[in-house]
């Protein structure tokens, strides 16, 4: 447990670090795309959990993504002043449901707060998990990759579809969300040292909740499902429940990772929810070792950072496809994985055993 | 006192008549041996009684409750566990962590309360620690408890898997094929073991081939063939039974 913990404060002074050497390098603009790295992170730590150690694959994570940032955009934008006078409306403002913030031509904008709005799209997350994943999570393998890629393009193409959600051009001018009293998620450049630390604070929380269930009860019986679930079930492991739990737990986090990244960058578009995405966030879970969520994180942490950089320039997706590939090729169990130093000993080892031979 | 009941339950696949018309009790405190050719139909009989399978007709009922219809985990949970014949560890577990799974219906940590570290799952932790450091002393295999499962040798595995059973703390236990792949001796272990485990007051029923295993340990024995019941008895009783003479040897002329 004491190695659990001291992980998470080195991996703390390592986000202090960055942060300290973007400062004294005069590169604090570098914070934004790190900061936005914190908030896909969050997203991949939850997949990590679900392809890593509960064994189930998705392909449709950047649908939860968009559905968390989608829902929070649009209930943090739309217009609801034309309600004003209603008693049901002045009541909601009243309670604080309904926020008033004055928009670009001094009218007055009246909409949902965006605590509200984060709460709402958590639970259409939650809900849409349940049903979605009750039926698909029976199927197994590369049937599974296939129906939750399925349901990843039908999300796709709604807000593509949708006027309301702004179509192709997504939904823009969304408002800061205030997490606590004196505390703003938001793009501001002002703000952008504490945001920084802000989103890599609830980043290092999300990993301290996963870790503790990696290493609980449920984390064994979710081992133990991956390694055989025919046995699992046999010593009493309710094992399409705890798949389903998985299944929703990581769909939560990545619409949280939604709602917090739309409201940060102030808007959010439909790639967001492109099958690329949730390619990408495949990627990095395998390249991180799989059942590995330092290994997840790290990754997440270099590869978003240097994509969002443009480091990639137009060969942005090729590069995560070319991961995919090379990882199943060449380390299918993941590259960071937990015996890769004994592996690779052996490996080290052996060789010249090898060249001995005539 | 009967603990499991099978009731006129019948299976088919297709053409195949695999269970027929199948009825027997199992007395709490006995090891009962089910017994037959291959393709007799142990072991599909095996999955109805662990919930892998439903019935086509009939009912089975453990501890005066109908359990055919509850899926497996939840038979599991009642105190119904079994073993399998192709040994199923969770191969990437230490043999202490395999165990430990074994526990998993005796404890109640949930998402929340792992994800929250909550103060009652250490306790909890521990006391599913101990108990299993506690079998594996039972067993004898406590020097192997960090040892990855799947680098045992296959007859140790084989012990790991009935000592997973045994965390559950089962009423009744279900061995498939518990002497398949052992040598002499290992069998010879494992039958002791599982008089030992009858001796714990655990109900023991069990599919063998190894026929000296099965008439040294058995208290009673239910002969199959194509899936209906041709006898039951006691040991000496069925190794002199015409009928189970015939299926076994053959009967034109030997």
């Amino acid at each position: 447990m004491a190695r659990r913990y001291s992980m998470v404060a080195a991996f703390a002074g390592l986000i202090v670090a960055i942060q300290l050497a973007t400062h004294f390098m005069d590169a604090s603009y570098h914070l934004t795309q790190l900061t936005m790295t914190a908030y896909y992170s969050l997203l991949i730590i939850g997949l990590c959990m679900l392809i890593g150690y509960a064994g189930q694959i998705s392909l449709g994570h950047a649908g939860f993504f968009a559905i968390g940032g989608y829902v929070s955009a649009f209930l943090t934008t739309h217009n609801l002043s034309s309600y004003k006078g209603g008693a049901f409306a002045s009541f909601l403002k009243k309670s604080g449901a309904l926020v008033g913030r004055p928009d670009i031509y001094g009218g007055e904008l009246l909409t949902v707060h965006p605590l509200l709005a984060c709460v709402a799209a958590i639970l259409l997350t939650v809900l849409i998990a349940y049903l979605i994943g009750g039926p698909v999570l029976k199927l197994k393998g590369h049937y599974l990759a296939m129906a939750t890629l399925g349901f990843g393009i039908i999300i796709y193409r709604i807000p593509l579809g949708t006027t309301f959600l702004g179509a192709a051009d997504g939904i823009s001018d969304v408002p800061g969300f205030p997490l606590a009293p004196g505390v703003v998620i938001s793009g501001a450049s002002s703000l952008r040292v504490p945001n920084y630390y802000l989103a890599w604070g609830l980043v290092i929380l999300g990993m301290a909740l996963l870790l503790n269930l990696v290493q609980s009860r449920v984390g064994r019986a979710l081992a133990a499902l991956h390694g055989a679930e025919d046995a699992a079930g046999a010593m009493g492991i309710p094992t399409a429940r705890y798949k389903l739990n998985t299944f929703v737990l990581s769909a939560v986090f990545a619409s949280l990772a939604g709602v917090f990244l739309t409201h940060y960058n102030g808007g959010i578009g439909p790639s967001e929810a492109s099958v690329m995405k949730s390619v990408r966030y495949v990627a990095i879970v395998a390249i991180g070792g799989m059942a590995n969520l330092w290994g997840a994180l790290l990754m997440s942490l270099v590869l978003n950072y240097l994509s969002l950089r443009g480091y990639f320039g137009t060969y942005d997706d090729t590069v995560f496809g070319a991961i995919l590939i090379l990882i199943m090729l060449f380390a299918p169990d993941g590259l960071l994985r937990r015996h890769l130093f004994t592996d690779l000993k052996r490996l080290v080892s052996r060789e010249p055993a090898d060249e001995e031979a005539p | 006192m009967t603990l499991l009941s099978v009731r006129e339950v019948s299976k088919r696949f297709g053409g195949l008549q695999a269970i027929d018309d199948l009825s027997f009790d199992v007395a709490q405190g006995s090891i009962k041996a089910l017994i037959g050719p291959n393709g007799a139909g142990k072991t599909t009989l095996f999955n109805l009684i662990s919930g892998s399978l439903e019935p086509d007709r009939g009912e089975i009922v453990f501890g005066g409750a109908a359990v055919h219809d509850l899926s497996p985990d939840r038979i599991a949970s009642r105190g119904m566990v079994r073993t399998f014949q192709h040994i199923r560890l969770f191969p990437k577990m230490t043999v202490l962590e395999n165990i430990m799974v074994g526990r998993h219906v005796h404890s109640r940590a949930g998402f929340l309360a792992g994800m929250l570290n909550l103060p009652f799952t250490w306790k909890e932790e521990r006391r599913i620690r101990e108990k299993s450091l506690e079998i594996l002393d039972l067993l004898g295999i406590a020097e192997h408890a960090r040892t990855e499962a799947s680098s045992l040798a296959y007859g140790q595995q084989r012990v790991v898997e009935i000592g997973r059973a045994l965390a559950c703390e089962p009423k009744l236990l279900l061995l498939d094929e518990p002497a398949a792949g052992l040598n002499m001796r290992e069998t010879n272990d494992m039958g002791r073991l599982i008089e030992k485990i009858r001796d714990m007051g655990v109900t023991v029923l069990l599919v063998e081939h190894d026929m000296s295993l099965v008439m040294k340990i058995s208290d009673e024995i239910v002969v199959l063939s194509y899936g209906q019941k041709i006898a039951e008895d006691r040991p000496l009783s069925i190794q002199k039974n015409p009928e189970v003479i015939r299926v076994y040897l053959g009967d034109d002329g030997c």
